[in-house]
């Protein structure tokens, strides 16, 4: 599903992501781990096509669709969903509306006729009680006055509403406390489907126990250094990530 | 925006290239002005003795006055000498259908959402008897006079209720008030007069629109309206679609009177034509607009959103008389390409319990040039006052300008006055986030901007906000920044 060849990219002159080789296929769920500065958050940004990233080189192929050279919103409506990692708050907007407007679109896109008022609410009903989400929430302003829990909870509230292909989850465990990462959890794995896949960028292991990954990646100085299984995470838990910048160095390969 | 006014330009011009089909007496004015133009105009109409008389010494008063230079606008020097100042009704070519009018054009009425009917009249399409406006306007002065209400063209007034027009006509707004409503009392054309009687709560929301004889509103509207005790009414004014009109200067002047215990709502969308995208040709909107709050417990809302003109200057006021009265101020200015807007209220607190509140929405996009000018005086007797003004400015862009000017006088310690203000731009951030989600940047953009006029949309009639909305999308058109 997710086709990415040695991409190359960087804010302001300096380069971050050097020769960032991935590959997602549908049904599976990776995980991207990493220290600090490694690139993560700049992938994720990269991917959703932030125009502060410039591309300077490689290719990323969306099934089979040149991804960079989509807009964003493009990406968004060809099935792409990133749950930021600070969803910033737009005053006056209602979420509702706004969730609206994004399903229609996504649905415009697609092929499939755009739903009304009535068949929206119904939707929104069903998929609040799947997350545990105070629906007295939406009729606010988007993200406006949520908690730092409550807006990561409404990211993946928006995301079983518009139901991506693929869904990219920046650190989205960062902030939360046990409970709610246990039901931000609990809502992305209700949401796994053999036809979409997931790319969870974390920090720490913790979420991993949580939303179980297939493939677990280390991203250092700009590239992937390692692929293992989910016990790869656990390993870095203990041994942290410096024993990895020798692979790193040496430009290695898993 | 500009391949709709190209459109809309050459659309207009045809309509002159074409000639006319004029079944219209055609005599004009030539053009200029002095006390014998003043004295034919008065003729034309038909006027009484009255009215001709408060023409001539407005007229008088005039010639004595200079032209204020004070707002923060910019246009070239008008010469009063070249305009006409009585004009035959406009010739329209009449079409056949819908079809015969540019696609371009059809499209930005699609967008505004305004209904086919409606399309045809502003197009000039030849419209069925049944569903002609006129006949539709006679049904509803039916039902408002059934309950005592008059609602008719100024005109019409001065001779059918001379008595009530001499009554009211010039203590809101006195022909010497300043330069604009010296020249519009000389030599106003039409306008509206509505007077609701005691204790009536006007049925339905009054509009232009209804007006029989609505050939485009003139150069010099005048417009009256009288809530005596105890009633209350609605009144809408102007409409989304673009307006072209040759005369560049519009100074119109409205009045607006509310007895002890009377509500009047005032609601105007404004979108005259704002002149190409060097800010040329377009329409300069210089309004005096003030309400008086005459009796006890009255009260007095002017709630618009202006999207048009090259240039918009105007404050509707409220003067707050009566005690324990309430004055409102709810605006959105929107100045895109080069559009200059200098325009807010002033509350003048003279009885005791007044209160006023003014919101102000100034958005900036383009080239376009926004100030506030605001003014709450509290008056020695003005016991207990309360005021809230709060006055945003939203930023598009790095090429417009946003500016405020308030001015606040009080006279009496135990006002209470507070003000707010806040200079904002769409953040890169909310934008990407709503491209995130499959929103377009300009469709994220409408979002934003309609969030950021809720609080002042939210006060006009339905049907006009949700027009307004639309508006203000087309008029953002372009605006990316």
């Amino acid at each position: 599903m997710l086709e990415i060849r040695d991409l190359c990219a960087g804010v302001e002159g300096n380069p971050i992501l050097q020769n960032l080789n991935l590959r997602v296929k549908a049904g599976e769920v990776h995980a991207i781990m990493g220290p600090n500065g490694s690139g993560k958050s700049t992938l994720a940004q990269v991917l959703a096509g932030r125009s502060d990233y410039e591309v300077t080189g490689g290719s990323v192929l969306f099934n089979g669709a040149d991804l960079l050279a989509m807009k964003p919103e493009d990406r968004a409506r060809a099935g792409l969903f990133l749950a930021f990692q600070y969803p910033v708050e737009i005053p006056g907007v209602n979420s509702t509306s706004f969730l609206k407007a994004a399903l229609n679109e996504c649905r415009k896109a697609r092929g499939q006729e755009e739903l009304d008022a009535v068949e929206f609410l119904a939707l929104v009903k069903e998929k609040t009680k799947l997350l545990d989400l105070d629906p007295a929430l939406l009729s606010r302003s988007v993200n406006e006055g949520f908690s730092g829990g409550e807006k990561k909870r409404n990211e993946i509230f928006q995301m079983a509403v518009l139901e991506p292909r693929l869904a990219i989850l920046d650190e989205t465990d960062s902030g939360l406390d046990i409970d709610a990462l246990k039901i931000v959890a609990g809502g992305v794995n209700k949401l796994r489907r053999p036809d979409n896949a997931t790319l969870v960028i974390t920090h720490y292991q913790r979420l991993l126990n949580y939303i179980v990954p297939d493939i677990v990646h280390v991203l250092m100085e700009g590239r992937i250094v390692k692929t293992g299984g989910k016990e790869l995470a656990l390993e870095l838990e203990e041994r942290g990530y410096d024993w990895l910048l020798e692979t790193a160095a040496s430009n290695g390969k898993p | 925006m500009d391949s709709t006014t190209d459109t809309i330009e050459s659309f207009v011009n045809s309509e002159y290239k074409y000639g006319f089909v004029s079944d219209i007496e055609t005599d004009s004015f030539a053009p200029g002005l002095n006390e014998d133009v003043v004295r034919r105009i008065s003729l034309k109409k038909g006027e009484p003795d009255f009215m001709l008389d408060w023409r001539l010494k407005a007229f008088r008063h005039w010639l004595t006055m200079t032209e204020p230079h004070w707002p923060n606008v910019h246009y070239p020097p008008i010469d009063y000498q070249a305009y006409i100042y009585y004009a035959a009704a406009k010739p329209r070519k009449k079409l056949g259908s819908l079809d015969e009018v540019d696609p371009e054009l059809r499209k930005t009425f699609d967008k505004l959402g305004i209904s086919l009917d409606e399309q045809k009249r502003l197009s000039g399409v030849a419209v069925d008897a049944i569903l002609d406006s006129a006949s539709v306007a006679t049904t509803f002065k039916e039902e408002l006079g059934r309950q005592g209400i008059i609602f008719c063209s100024f005109n019409e007034a001065v001779k059918e209720h001379p008595e009530l027009v001499r009554k009211y006509l010039g203590t809101v707004v006195p022909a010497n008030d300043n330069f604009f409503a010296a020249l519009n009392s000389a030599v106003f054309s039409d306008g509206s007069f509505c007077y609701i009687p005691k204790g009536v709560r006007c049925p339905m929301e009054l509009s232009t629109y209804f007006r029989i004889n609505t050939a485009g509103a003139g150069q010099f509207e005048r417009t009256l309206l009288v809530a005596d005790e105890g009633s209350s009414v609605s009144y809408l004014e102007g409409c989304t679609a673009p307006m072209r009109d040759t005369n560049q200067l519009h100074a119109a002047v409205v009045e607006l009177i509310a007895l002890e215990g009377a509500t009047i709502k005032y609601s105007t969308v404004q979108n005259w034509y704002p002149g190409d995208k060097d800010g040329k040709g377009g329409i300069y909107n210089f309004v005096t607009k003030r309400g008086k709050c005459a009796g006890r417990h009255s009260r007095i809302s002017w709630t618009q959103v202006e999207t048009g003109s090259a240039i918009t200057w105007k404050y509707p006021s409220v003067m707050l008389l009566g005690d324990d009265s309430v004055g409102e101020f709810y605006s959105v200015a929107l100045t895109n390409h080069r559009q200059q807007a200098d325009t807010g209220t002033k509350m003048v607190h003279a009885g005791k319990n007044t209160s006023s509140t003014i919101v102000s929405k100034g958005i900036s996009a383009g080239q376009g040039n926004n100030s506030y000018r605001g003014q709450v005086k509290i008056l020695k007797s003005a016991a207990n006052a309360r005021n809230y003004s709060q006055c945003d400015s939203l930023l598009l862009g790095d090429r417009c300008g946003a500016h405020t000017f308030p001015y606040i006088e009080v006279r009496n310690s135990t006002a209470k006055v507070e003000h707010e203000a806040s200079t904002s731009k769409i953040g890169e951030d909310q934008i990407f986030y709503c491209n995130q989600r499959g929103i377009a940047t300009q469709d994220a953009i409408n979002m934003i901007v309609n969030g950021y006029c809720k609080e002042v949309f939210k006060h006009l009639p339905m049907e006009f906000a949700v027009e307004a909305q639309k508006l203000l999308g087309v008029s953002l058109e372009g605006s990316v920044g």
